[in-house]
């Protein structure tokens, strides 16, 4: 009853909000965990209401008898003050209450920990990188992998374009996984910590480079869930969000099928021979989701953080010593290797374009094959 | 700046020149240096928080760039920590430790001198590296590596002045225990010593404990970043999850640093005008040495998603818990000490009042936390700034102002404008409920921390919480107002000065001497 009549108060006041607030976007809020579709989430959200009804319930005694003392307890009622002090009894009685509520709340804490790290017997494994700013999974057992990057357009960032509903909670490519299967993530970075966090599955766990994290879930419901990393990573750490289809096991099947058949295509074309303007239209575009976020799409960088690419010296100069840095990175600085995030053919496409926009007119062109032999 | 200010507001008064600040080794003297610098601290740091809160505002990019966005959360929790708050418990310790054992002034004076001198320097350092290349440091106050190690030219600088600021920090602590362990009144045994004294006794004990730690720790940053080593590099054979292990070995006792002397304030106030006794002295001494070694096999619980294995996490979880048993041993006592009391309300009392209720409400979150199978849900969200900002802002900041009230009539001997008090602190715990408050239900929600642009769920509970922000920032002007006119004049104080006061501070005259006693009282 208190619970529904608090939420309906707790609705007013966000819907009065809302009506204040002049940005047009839609008004769903949010109070409270939500349960999740995974056993894990759903437990996890019971032990969260648990421990939060046990702490309503110890602070309507605490800041009870403050109240009570503020309203009888003053010196303005007349009243003298009491000498009491001092008191064995009470003050083991205050001791050993709280200690057994925290071992009623440890005991169900200890069985839901106990479940959430037991990783054996998985039907799937997939490996999860956090990059700056992105995410890839490699599907381990089925040989394909991806790049998965924010899709938001830029113009609804800068408040030029209504923004929608999935304002930064949408990537290029999602994560697909089938469900009622114990999906097992290798969880690790390849720059700086991320945290792979989607909470209606009910777990996150941190990034780390050098270091394999595992995590599972196993989703029953289909759907797509929303997520974002949730450690601090650098400039663009809020706009990597993640994004898990859950679908049932024959539609997975179709869309790893289909996956397959893509990524073929792709090794087919890095075999072939490229002209200039179809480099340079694949390379704008594979420049713009994986280099303009610090380059800036005008190429100029930022002074002092991120160099510029248009009239460097690396951009006119030797065309393998390019390459090589695009690919390898460079130590020390924010600057990723792009050999395990890019294809032959999106690598030879944006050292083109880098190397013939903006007024870079070293007129040379990269062809996949190339990039193949400098693996 | 902030050492400009100080010699500034304090010409009138006390005439004799800015080299009488420079060299002065009086306890009072440099009590108020701190003070001063901590104020002008807490608004540089304020400011800062409003330009996060502003950005904030709306979903999409208004005012600031990611990466300024990100310079300021991690400058404003440096400042607000390392700045504001730590150095103005010195500052009350300064003031105050003296005075209440008995003793004509610290025991070192030099050394104190120079502890609070190195911080105006250290500050500005910090505020400097915002106008270098690549901006100020953007990697969070934890300074996590590999992150930390993109800043740009700001990086040494930033370890400079931890290294400075943990200096300062250590030589005030040595200053405190020495000042206690040697320099009580004849007959004041440590039992009979004030709560304040006990719990800044223990607090002095954590410092020199662990700002030696984090020393080390941002010193393997510097020669990983500069010569070479791999201490945090998975690359060169490091562990960059070891960094964390570390920075929280300090930074849990850290957080204790800055509330066990907020548990002596209000263990001071809420006697004096509940007109009642403290209802368990020596359980209360008992718990807070008690939260101090606890503090110590903690530290994980702010890393529980990197991966820890599962004995780790039960351990880590288990001794978490325990603290909510000494802690809720002083919310109780508390308690017990205004009922059946003959309380009254002035600004010290109300303040410590709110201490003691919203202190709790940051304990309920933080016992939320503790548990380790649904801390993977709140982890690093708002949740979790709601907590911090509960114990911090209306735990610490909250207990700075009740003892900048209780105090002040003693320190300049004016009594401050009782309304205008009144109105500070109902303006601060309104304004402060609706600022952090609704912080809670956007982490239910699943908004990450740190993060300056979110999705459009997220937008209402943002707004509430920055217009509260704008107005809880905008009423701090005030306290200043309070305090300048304090200081400028007012009814004259008793020595006394409130009905229930006990303790030899009160015994001094209003303003006090300056060498406190110079002949140590007799303590029955």
């Amino acid at each position: 009853m208190l619970v529904t009549k608090a939420k309906r108060l707790l609705a007013t006041l966000a819907g009065w909000a809302a009506s204040v607030y002049a940005g047009g976007a839609s008004a769903e809020y949010a109070l409270n965990l939500r349960p999740g579709v995974t056993p894990i989430s759903r437990e996890a959200y019971d032990l969260h209401m648990l421990i939060m009804w046990i702490c309503v319930a110890i602070g309507i005694v605490v800041f009870g008898a403050i109240f009570i003392s503020i309203v009888k307890h003053r010196k303005s009622k007349g009243v003298q003050p009491a000498q009491f002090h001092e008191s064995t009894t009470v003050e083991i009685i205050w001791t050993v209450i709280p200690f057994l509520i925290l071992i009623g709340m440890a005991i169900p804490a200890t069985k839901a920990l106990v479940a959430m790290e037991d990783t054996s017997n998985s039907d799937l494994t997939i490996k999860v990188t956090g990059y700056q700013w992105k995410w890839g999974y490699d599907y381990i057992d089925d040989g394909v992998s991806f790049i998965s990057s924010l899709a938001t357009p830029k113009e609804q960032i800068f408040d030029m374009q209504q923004k929608g509903e999935n304002y930064l909670l949408e990537v290029d490519n999602p994560l697909v996984v089938p469900t009622n299967k114990k999906v097992r993530l290798l969880i690790t970075a390849s720059d700086v910590i991320h945290a792979w966090w989607v909470p209606d599955l009910g777990m996150k766990k941190d990034a780390i480079p050098g270091f394999v994290n595992e995590m599972w879930f196993e989703i029953d419901t289909e759907g797509t869930y929303r997520g974002q990393c949730a450690e601090l990573c650098g400039k663009d750490h809020g706009y990597m969000p993640i994004v898990v289809i859950a679908k049932n096991e024959a539609d997975y099947g179709k869309w790893l099928s289909a996956q397959k058949t893509a990524s073929d295509a792709v090794a087919a074309a890095a075999e072939r021979e490229w002209g200039m303007s179809e480099l340079l239209e694949r390379g704008e575009k594979v420049y713009n989701t994986s280099c303009a976020a610090c380059h800036q799409a005008n190429g100029e960088g930022v002074p002092g953080a991120f160099p510029s690419i248009k009239g460097s010296a690396v951009a006119t100069g030797p065309s393998g010593d390019h390459l090589a840095l695009v690919m390898n990175g460079k130590a020390g600085t924010a600057m990723a290797a792009f050999a395990g995030q890019l294809s032959d053919v999106d690598l030879a496409a944006v050292v083109t374009y880098q190397r013939n926009a903006w007024g870079n007119n070293v007129g040379d062109l990269i062809q996949p094959a190339e990039v193949k032999a400098a693996r | 700046m902030s050492t400009a200010t100080a010699h500034d507001t304090h010409h009138e008064h006390h005439p004799g020149g800015l080299l009488r600040w420079v060299f002065t080794t009086n306890h009072k003297d440099i009590g108020t240096l701190y003070l001063i610098f901590s104020l002008v601290m807490l608004f540089i740091g304020g400011a800062m928080a409003m330009v996060i809160r502003a950005e904030l505002y709306q979903p999409g990019l208004q005012f600031v760039d990611p990466q300024f966005f990100n310079s300021m959360t991690t400058m404003h929790a440096l400042i607000m920590v390392f700045g504001a708050i730590m150095p103005a418990f010195v500052g009350l310790a300064n003031w105050l430790i003296p005075m209440m054992i008995g003793a004509p002034d610290m025991a070192l004076p030099r050394m104190n001198n120079w502890s609070f001198w190195i911080l105006p320097f250290a500050g500005l350092m910090l505020v400097s590296t915002l106008f270098m290349e690549g901006g100020a440091p953007a990697g969070g106050w934890t300074m996590y590596p590999p992150l930390v190690l993109q800043t740009g030219d700001a990086f040494p600088f930033l370890i400079f002045s931890v290294h400075l600021l943990g200096i300062s920090s250590i030589m005030g602590a040595i200053n405190i225990i020495v000042t206690i362990v040697n320099m009580r009144a004849p007959g004041m045994t440590l039992m009979k010593m004030p709560l304040f004294v006990w719990t800044w006794l223990i607090t002095a004990y954590l410092l020199i404990a662990v700002m030696p730690v984090l020393a080390g720790a941002v010193t393997m940053l510097l020669t990983d970043r500069f010569f070479g080593t791999s201490f945090f590099s998975a690359a060169g054979g490091g562990d960059p999850v070891m960094f964390q292990h570390i920075f929280w070995f300090f930074g849990h006792p850290e957080v204790y640093i800055m509330i066990l002397p907020a548990f002596g304030v209000v263990s001071q106030i809420i006697p004096t005008f509940a007109r009642k006794r403290l209802f368990g002295y020596s359980s209360m001494v008992y718990a807070t040495a008690s939260i101090a070694f606890l503090s110590f096999i903690v530290w994980a619980h702010h890393m529980f998603t990197v991966g820890m294995p599962l004995t780790g996490e039960l351990f880590f979880m288990y001794a978490t818990m325990l603290i909510a048993v000494p802690t809720g041993v002083k919310v109780f006592n508390w308690v017990s000490t205004m009922w059946k009391g003959a309380m009254t309300f002035e600004t010290p009392m109300l303040f410590a009042l709110g201490f003691v209720v919203m202190f709790t409400i940051g304990g309920f979150s933080g016992l939320m936390l503790a548990i380790t199978p649904i801390d993977f849900q709140y982890h690093d969200t708002y949740f979790v700034v709601a907590h911090f900002h509960y114990v911090l802002v209306t735990g610490s900041l909250f207990s700075l102002f009740a003892a900048a009230y209780y105090w002040l009539p003693k320190w300049t001997g004016n009594m401050y404008d009782e309304k205008l008090g009144k109105l500070h602190f109902w303006l601060s715990t309104i304004f402060v409920n609706i600022l952090f408050f609704p912080q809670h239900f956007l982490g239910l929600a699943g908004m990450p921390r740190r993060i300056p642009d979110y999705s459009v769920q997220f937008a209402e509970f943002n707004q509430i919480s920055s217009l509260g922000g704008f107005a809880f920032g905008l009423t701090q002007l005030l306290f200043v107002y309070i305090i300048w006119k304090t200081v400028r004049g007012g009814a004259k104080a008793t020595d006394r000065v409130w009905e229930g006061a006990e303790g030899l501070e009160w015994t001094l005259s209003s303003p006090p001497p300056y060498h406190s006693f110079e002949t140590a009282p007799e303590v029955k």
